[in-house]
């Protein structure tokens, strides 16, 4: 994103370019231009402008893309983290 | 799932057709839905700020006009409809409880369920002749494009990013150029945040500032309430300046700061106001040490929450921060708290 780039090296999108057939949803999807289809195959060009957001993943109809997704958010990381001490469901609230 | 109601206020008519009353929306917005933009952006009442549900109609749309689905958030509904000044078109509005559609998709309630379901229960299918829903891109973390097929057979067309850009992607023939599909964060979209983000200190620094007065009411000889005031403020200052350098500040000059990591960002504005307070307030070495400590770590903590406002941080990166950073801002503060009562207990 211009003028903007986030920490780096901790991204966890994996891509298994074997189960590709090219379509393009992803690199569509991508806010962040993490993805694009080349000799129609996917790859990984910007792994660390990736948000983790999982829109690409969830429209991937060959499965193809993993990652684990979430909000980036330090109050949902906090809740989350609250309710797993005190052992209840994570499922933090956002902020927006 | 029951129909939107006409009975809403920005609701112009109605349009009838075979199988349900679909009212038509303004795209002028009022003085009532500016002051409630400007109300949910400081926070108050911002839980339960939403519309039915539903299909709903701008301008005068037929068979050809496009559908465009959004969520359920008034402060979004506002933002689409005066977006479409002078286009005919079908709105679907899903059920996302009042959340924008961003962390609704990322919730899962803006997601392709949710969207075949009101095409098809409202009919969409027979009110237009073509099979293209546009979805706003950043609804993609919820919406799947081959399950809406599946589930509606209508294929989803990724809209714009902004809304204000959809009046040229229908124009260019739902075609969204590499601009329409990026975010942006402009100084102005981070300063509409800021309020939120700041409101959010409020009760904390109200405890601060109780705590603060003790303080001063137990230092200030003879008592009298306004030299206790003046101290009690002074005490908080740090806090105030945590506050305002994490949620204002750091927000405003985000792109200058040159650390990727926003508690370090924080911590650079707050240890800059820190020591400017030391400056002109003139404490004790302890005092000095007490104030730049807690406007960095605070400021440091405060900024770290400005991660779920932007659209570009991830879970893994705020994660990091955290293990790192919170550590830090515990100690921070508590060290500051420290300094604070040794500085007064020897004077």
């Amino acid at each position: 994103m211009k003028g903007f780039r986030y920490v780096e090296g901790t991204a966890t999108l994996a891509l298994d370019a074997a189960k590709c057939n090219g379509c393009k949803a992803c690199e569509t999807v991508c806010p962040h231009g993490v993805l694009a289809v080349r000799d129609r195959k996917a790859r990984v060009v910007d792994l660390d402008a990736c948000m983790e957001c999982g829109a690409c993943a969830l429209n991937c109809e060959r499965g193809a893309l993993s990652v684990r997704s979430g909000v980036g958010c330090a109050a949902a990381v906090i809740g989350g983290w609250w309710n797993g001490l005190r052992g209840k469901d994570d499922s933090a609230a956002c902020c927006g | 799932m029951r129909p939107a109601s006409p009975d809403q206020p920005f609701v112009t008519g109605t349009i009838s057709t075979p199988f349900v009353l679909v009212p038509v929306i303004s795209t002028r917005l009022s003085a009532a839905d500016r002051l409630g933009a400007w109300r949910v952006r400081w926070r108050i009442g911002r839980d339960g700020y939403k519309l039915d549900p539903g299909l709903y109609a701008i301008g005068d749309p037929d068979d050809l006009s496009p559908v465009i689905a959004t969520a359920n958030y008034k402060l979004t509904f506002d933002v689409l409809r005066s977006a479409l000044d002078g286009l005919s078109a079908w709105i679907v509005v899903l059920d996302t409880a009042g959340i924008n559609v961003w962390c609704a998709a990322g919730k899962g309630t803006f997601c392709h369920g949710e969207l075949a379901g009101r095409l098809l229960s409202d009919h969409v299918d027979q009110l237009v002749s073509h099979r293209k829903v546009v979805v706003p891109q950043l609804g993609a973390t919820g919406v799947a494009a081959h399950e809406v097929r599946r589930l509606s057979g209508f294929a989803v067309v990724w809209g714009p990013v902004r809304a204000a850009d959809i009046p040229a992607f229908l124009e260019a023939g739902m075609k969204a150029t590499p601009e329409m599909r990026a975010p942006t964060f402009t100084l102005r979209d981070r300063m509409r945040l800021a309020p939120v983000e700041l409101v959010g200190t409020f009760k904390p620094l109200a405890w601060v500032f109780a705590a603060c007065l003790a303080l001063a009411a137990l230092a200030v000889r003879p008592l009298a309430p306004l030299p206790v005031l003046l101290g009690g403020l002074r005490n908080a200052a740090p806090a105030l300046a945590a506050a305002i350098g994490g949620a204002v500040l750091t927000p405003a000059l985000l792109p200058l700061l040159p650390p990727r990591m926003f508690a370090a960002k924080g911590a650079v504005v707050g240890a800059v106001l820190g020591a400017a307070l030391a400056l002109a307030l003139r404490p004790s070495p302890l005092g000095v040490a007490s104030t730049l400590l807690l406007s960095t770590a605070g400021a440091s903590f405060v900024a770290m929450g400005f991660t779920g406002s932007t659209p570009f941080t991830s879970l893994s990166g705020v994660e990091r921060e955290m293990r790192r950073w919170l550590p830090l801002q515990i100690g921070g503060a508590a060290a500051s708290v420290a300094a604070m009562l040794l500085g007064a207990m020897l004077r």
